[in-house]
């Protein structure tokens, strides 16, 4: 507040460039001091680590496991064309491709309904309810998944009395249901900010030019909401893309995905350089996709 | 003046930060050279090598100079989980506290830090993680020792070696025992409940791995996720050695855990006991001990889960394993974790050990401590005879072949 104040001030009074000068360059040191902390966290807990994936993934396998960075090559990058990567990582594309379109379905209507609540105290109980899963261990809550999913459990029960379905745990499905609950809030709140403060009344300037419910919708709520699509969606589509605790607790493991493979590269493989390439190669293809995404809808954001 | 204060604000948090980290640097080295220095005043009492002598090069030469029953320090004990009984946990088990055994007998604390993963254990003594004893299962110490990751064990220091079965005196993945000593062993295979097998006699793979055999319970069978286990067990199955350097034996086993995946209801290695007891599954591959344990626990005054449920290497063999005690050669403290080995080696206290975790003791001379409920179970004791003729196996570490096993187990799974 007193920097925005003081710049205010200093183009106000500022006559002679070299005061303004030095005015500008204190502003610069005080903003590096304060971003200094993060910046420093960030340089050493992330992108050095990333980093050393980078250079190990050009590193080659000693007989016994261990990296070996003086014998460098692009093997690990190479093997990335294998047909078995292909298929792997197809799949776990897919899986978050179908559950990110899941989230949306589900989501949209949900943050709508909350953004469009009356009192702002109802919509804030609505958010934290939302919230409320954050605060146990992830893992926890899959395993809690696993008892209602079995044999017994409740979920499991009803589908047989019911007759619709039977034992729901180790199938695909469960593992879409475990997903769609881990990630459905990361779809939820930026929906909710995004609706929220959606201008309504060029929706009901839209009715008043006799646009139906439907088509105020698809032309005017759609349109403007669609950064908290873009968001929500990226947010979604990251983590399903690594999903590892939901595909092996609840469906039974059955299947290679990324995550798994990746793990299995970093114990029993001890091939540290193809799991630092494979999780190389994800962490680019991200970038690009993600980058790819903000530009196209960027000039609506 | 506000400026000024910020800028001496940062300028000392980051003198502090740097400050800290040299301090960190200087004392652990400082501790690295009192925790040595007891070590070398202790040997001139009990060596004493002469001062014109150039002092011993290397832990290697350290441990080779200890003495049994000589110790060098507080030892740093780098174990699996719930593999040492103390505290609380023997208490449960009935069974005496070894870690305060072993600090009264020898006057030294034991350190005692877990592991889950031979892999994880692997990454910290690589990186140099001064542990003085880690307990790595048979392949890793073939892997460890091929690194230069584990002293040589001085036998001298260890008179308890004499106690070890001979059927464990010259295994294939340490020869001679020259650098481990074995702590535990088990076996893969598979546990099981009676309603759909009524024998555990003359159980073989198939009841997983043959469509035939297992059309009234598909779907309720589990597997291990675990690529030299799983794989194994389909080797074994298919009549081939489960360290099988042959591509098509390899593909063979592959396909046929792909063929089996639409059976089973998980791949599971944590775990996998509690889905059997639970009803969920009814024929899952593992480890006995593991079985054992849940049995165990299921069973309470008035049920007996081991009418329920059985255990039993099948009739084509299964996997042994074993869990071995050796000394990094980053340790600090050789002497101490001779002695520590030595001491596990005592008849009484492998008894104990066994009492605790339910596994088999590679100690003979321990048998006539061990109870006779845990002696006389043929699912932790299997007959001698398998393990000679073949039917059991060691893993043994596969070199340059783990990456063949690793993308014929993500194929049959993908």
């Amino acid at each position: 507040m007193t920097i925005l104040d003081e710049r205010e001030g200093s183009r106000e009074t500022a006559v002679n460039p070299k005061l303004e000068r030095r005015a500008r360059r204190r502003d610069a040191w005080r903003g590096f001091f304060h971003a200094a902390p993060a910046f420093l966290y960030l340089t050493l807990f992330f992108t050095l680590p990333l980093i050393i994936v980078f250079v190990f993934s050009f590193a080659s396998r000693g007989r016994t496991g261990r990296p070996l960075l003086e014998a460098w090559n692009i093997d690990s990058w190479t093997r990335l064309f294998e047909p078995l990567v292909r298929t792997i990582a197809v799949r776990s594309f897919w899986l978050a491709v179908l559950n990110t379109a899941l989230c949306l379905l589900v989501g949209y209507p949900f943050a709508y309904w909350i953004a469009t609540r009356r009192k702002q105290a109802t919509r804030n109980i609505l958010l934290v309810a939302v919230l409320i899963p954050f605060w146990s261990n992830f893992l926890v809550r899959t395993y809690a998944w696993r008892m209602l999913l079995d044999s017994d459990g409740y979920i499991t029960q009803f589908g047989e009395m019911t007759g619709l379905w039977g034992r729901l745990l180790f199938t695909v499905p469960a593992v879409f249901l475990g997903l769609l609950y881990g990630y459905l809030p990361f779809m939820v709140l930026p929906l909710y900010a995004a609706i929220e403060r959606l201008d309504w009344s060029l929706v009901e300037a839209g009715r008043d030019l006799y646009a139906s419910g439907a088509a105020a919708f698809r032309r005017i709520t759609l349109p403007l909401s669609r950064p908290g699509i873009i968001a929500g969606s990226i947010l979604v589509f990251i983590p399903s893309l690594g999903a590892y605790v939901t595909p092996d607790i609840l469906g039974g493991a059955k299947t290679t995905l990324l995550g798994n493979y990746i793990v299995t590269q970093f114990g029993a493989a001890r091939n540290w350089p193809f799991g630092s390439s494979i999780s190389g190669a994800i962490l680019i293809v991200m970038l690009a996709v993600t980058v790819f995404y903000f530009r196209s809808g960027g000039r609506t954001l | 003046m506000k400026r000024i204060l910020i800028l001496v604000a940062a300028v000392a948090l980051v003198a502090a930060a740097c400050g800290d980290s040299t301090d960190e640097t200087t004392t652990t080295a400082a501790a690295g050279a009192t925790t040595a220095a007891p070590g070398t005043t202790a040997e001139p009492g009990t060596t004493a090598p002469p001062a014109t002598e150039p002092p011993p090069a290397g832990p290697q030469a350290l441990a080779d100079a200890c003495e049994a029953g000589q110790t060098d320090g507080d030892l740093n004990l780098y174990n699996w989980t719930e593999y040492l009984p103390y505290g609380a946990a023997a208490e449960d088990g009935e069974v005496d506290d070894l870690k305060e055994a072993f600090e009264a007998e020898y006057g030294v604390n034991l350190v005692i830090t877990e592991y889950e993963s031979n892999e994880a254990m692997l990454a910290q003594i690589d990186a140099g993680v001064p542990y003085d004893l880690v307990v790595p299962s048979d392949y890793m110490v073939t892997v460890m020792k091929n690194a230069g990751l584990l002293l040589k064990l001085n036998k001298a220091a260890v008179p308890n070696m004499a106690n070890i079965d001979p059927a464990f005196s010259n295994p294939p993945y340490d020869a001679g025992n020259e650098f481990s000593a074995p702590y535990q062993w088990g076996t893969t295979g598979i546990g099981f409940s009676y309603d759909v097998i009524d024998d555990a006699d003359g159980i073989s793979w198939g009841v997983i791995f043959d469509p035939a055999m297992n059309a009234d319970y598909a779907g309720q069978i589990s597997l291990l996720d675990d690529e030299r286990e799983t794989m194994g067990a389909a080797l074994k199955y298919l009549g081939y050695s489960l360290n099988t350097t042959n591509e098509d034996e390899v593909n063979e086993a592959a396909d046929l855990i792909a063929a089996t995946k639409a059976n089973l209801a998980a791949f599971i290695s944590a775990g996998f006991e509690d889905l059997l007891v639970q009803g969920e599954t009814v024929v899952a591959q593992g480890w006995n001990g593991d079985f054992l344990g849940a049995y165990d626990a299921a069973s309470t005054d008035d049920y007996d889960a081991y009418e329920e449920f059985g255990y039993a290497v099948p009739i084509e063999g299964g996997a042994a394993w074993v869990d071995t005690m050796a000394i990094p050669a980053t340790a600090e403290h050789p002497c101490s974790a001779l002695a520590f080995i030595n001491f596990m080696l005592d008849a009484e206290n492998g008894a104990t050990l066994t009492n605790y975790t339910y596994y088999a003791s590679p100690n003979l001379a321990s048998q006539e401590f061990i109870w006779e409920e845990i002696l006389e179970d043929p699912s932790i004791y299997p007959p001698a005879e398998m393990l000679q003729d073949g039917s059991l196996e060691f893993f043994s570490d596969l070199g340059d072949f783990t990456n063949m096993y690793s993308d014929a187990y993500a194929r049959a799974k993908s």
